[in-house]
């Protein structure tokens, strides 16, 4: 079998800027189609050239994006239906189509009005419980017992994790405060020039104990999107190429409960990891930085240690004494992540290694970058790795 | 929404149909089965067409004993839906059975900070509506 690695670029990136809205000025699509034109803009390509479009489910359709933006041969479309693992996983998708020739250009984009959208979303909610009634697990023998949203879900993993290793409340507000000193470096992020200290994490309020506001991901509004296409086009097309040295995508098991999980810590990327490191043919060590999806502060230490960055239990005290800030061993989360730059889906990251590996991360950026990580997590904790390198 | 008597109940229910329908009439009637293989014997929840130990689509409806211990919990203290604003707060658990099967439930007669991993605890249940009864737990009486 002939390996992708190498043989697929990204050639083009594109974001809106991230903002918290009393209400949507636009809708999820229209304002990921903002993120589309940029990104073919900077790939240095026309609408028309796009023969491929991976939305993200529950956001857009690509029929739309097409229509709008005035492609009438769409070649091929997907969508992997990993939830927000889905922006990583989607490289792959259409890496895999690219390099199959089916198709030349995919475009990628996810986005949200996911502030102001959301308190929309929560007034339907008040007058009709049964509306977001998710999966039919999640339906029947969660949510009836008030156990709704995704800080009530993960913090039973974190909980079981404090319990297990010792793992403390300093230590989740380590990578708290490492992302918001990053923000503070990046002028994109929602909470650039709101720095944060440790008395302000141990101080702030619960929202569904062991975590607290601080540790959950900011709710946005934004967008992002990227082009993908084969090392051959892209030696002719604008910018200086990102390549794909390694991809894997891995799902818990069983994936859609996560209470009856053999392993309660397993996760998405505990299985993707390895896959993606042995496609790249590298080790931990060889990888400059990591934008690892952070919907909750915990869920990096618990990918870190899934993913071997350290062993399990050791996840706490490895994102203490600045191990993962820029200038560190490992820097986590050079934007900010979805806890101090704003929840776009992960898109940010890929976004942001992207950026980092241009060399273009102004004053975040990671010097000398050549290789960085970046993962992708959704539903009960699915999951995406991909390795890029420069 | 249901009605229970003249009460109105805003807060989410399972949709009563299929294996997850059957779990919840045990419910109503103070019964906690889970599914056990009559092929190899194996307990599951939550309900599954086939086994996936050994691919059998034949089971049972199992008697538990009802008993188990706290094996992770969260304390709610912001509701996400407003029905659940005055209970906050509140904690939501998993609770390993004595046969195996963990279950998503809520403690009710422990205040949140006195919660330990592994704490003994047994089922009860509530009739939320006149359709739906929830297993809950408490303290296991020793």
């Amino acid at each position: 079998m002939q390996s992708l690695k190498d043989q697929i670029c990204v050639v083009g990136i594109g974001e809106t800027p991230f903002r918290r809205l009393k209400e949507p000025d636009g809708t999820n699509l229209s304002i990921q189609l903002k993120a589309c034109e940029a990104a073919i803009a900077d790939a240095g390509l026309t609408n028309k050239d796009i023969d491929c479009i991976l939305p993200m489910e529950g956001v857009a359709h690509s029929e739309e994006i097409a229509v709008n933006l005035g492609i009438d041969d769409l070649r091929y479309q997907a969508t992997v239906r990993i939830a927000a693992a889905a922006p990583a996983a989607h490289i792959m998708a259409g890496g895999m189509a690219i390099h199959a020739g089916i198709c030349s250009y995919a475009l990628v984009p996810a986005g949200w009005y996911g502030y102001s959208g959301s308190i929309r979303v929560r007034q339907v909610m008040a007058e009709n419980p049964m509306v977001f009634s998710g999966g039919p697990t999640a339906r029947d023998f969660y949510y009836p017992h008030g156990m709704n949203v995704p800080p009530q879900w993960f913090s039973f993993m974190c909980r079981y994790h404090m319990n297990k290793y010792g793992t403390t409340r300093e230590q989740l507000g380590a990578v708290a405060l490492t992302f918001r000193k990053h923000a503070q470096k990046n002028p994109h992020a929602l909470m650039h020039g709101r720095p944060m200290t440790m008395e302000d994490y141990l101080g702030c309020r619960m929202i569904s104990d062991p975590y607290c506001l601080f540790d959950c991901s900011l709710e946005c509004d934004g967008a992002c999107a990227f082009v993908v296409t084969t090392l051959e086009r892209a030696r002719d097309l604008k910018q200086k190429p990102v390549y794909l040295m390694g991809f894997g995508q891995g799902q818990p098991y069983p994936a859609d409960d996560l209470s009856n999980r053999t392993d309660i810590l397993e996760m998405g990327v505990t299985k993707a990891a390895p896959r993606a490191f042995e496609m790249a043919g590298i080790t931990h060590k060889d990888i400059d930085f990591a934008e690892i999806y952070d919907a909750f502060g915990f869920q990096v230490i618990e990918q870190l240690e899934e993913m071997g960055f350290c062993k399990r239990g050791e996840g706490g005290p490895f994102v203490e004494g600045g191990r993962i800030e820029i200038g560190g061993e490992l820097p986590v989360n050079t934007h900010g992540g979805l806890m101090s730059e704003g929840h776009v889906l992960g898109m940010n990251h890929i976004i942001e290694a992207v950026k980092q590996l241009r060399g273009d991360a102004g004053d975040h950026q990671v010097k000398d970058a050549e290789i960085g990580l970046v993962t992708g997590y959704g539903d009960f904790q699915d999951g995406s790795v991909v390795i890029l390198r420069r | 929404m249901t009605e229970k008597g003249s009460q109105s109940y805003w807060k989410p229910l399972p949709l009563l149909e299929g294996t997850s329908g059957e779990f919840y009439g045990f419910c109503k009637n103070r019964e906690l089965r889970f599914q056990r293989c009559t092929g190899c014997g194996k307990w599951r929840h939550v309900p599954r067409d086939m086994c996936a130990e050994c691919g059998s689509w034949e089971w049972e409806w199992a008697k538990s004993s009802g008993r188990g211990k706290l094996f992770t919990w969260t304390v709610v203290t912001l509701a996400m839906y407003p029905a659940f604003k005055d209970e906050v707060p509140y904690a939501v658990a998993l609770i390993e059975m004595e046969e195996g099967p963990r279950i998503v439930s809520r403690i009710v007669d422990v205040p949140p900070e006195d919660l330990t991993m592994d704490m003994p605890l047994e089922v009860f249940f509530e009739d939320v509506t006149d359709e739906v009864t929830l297993p809950k737990f408490r303290r296991a009486s020793s």
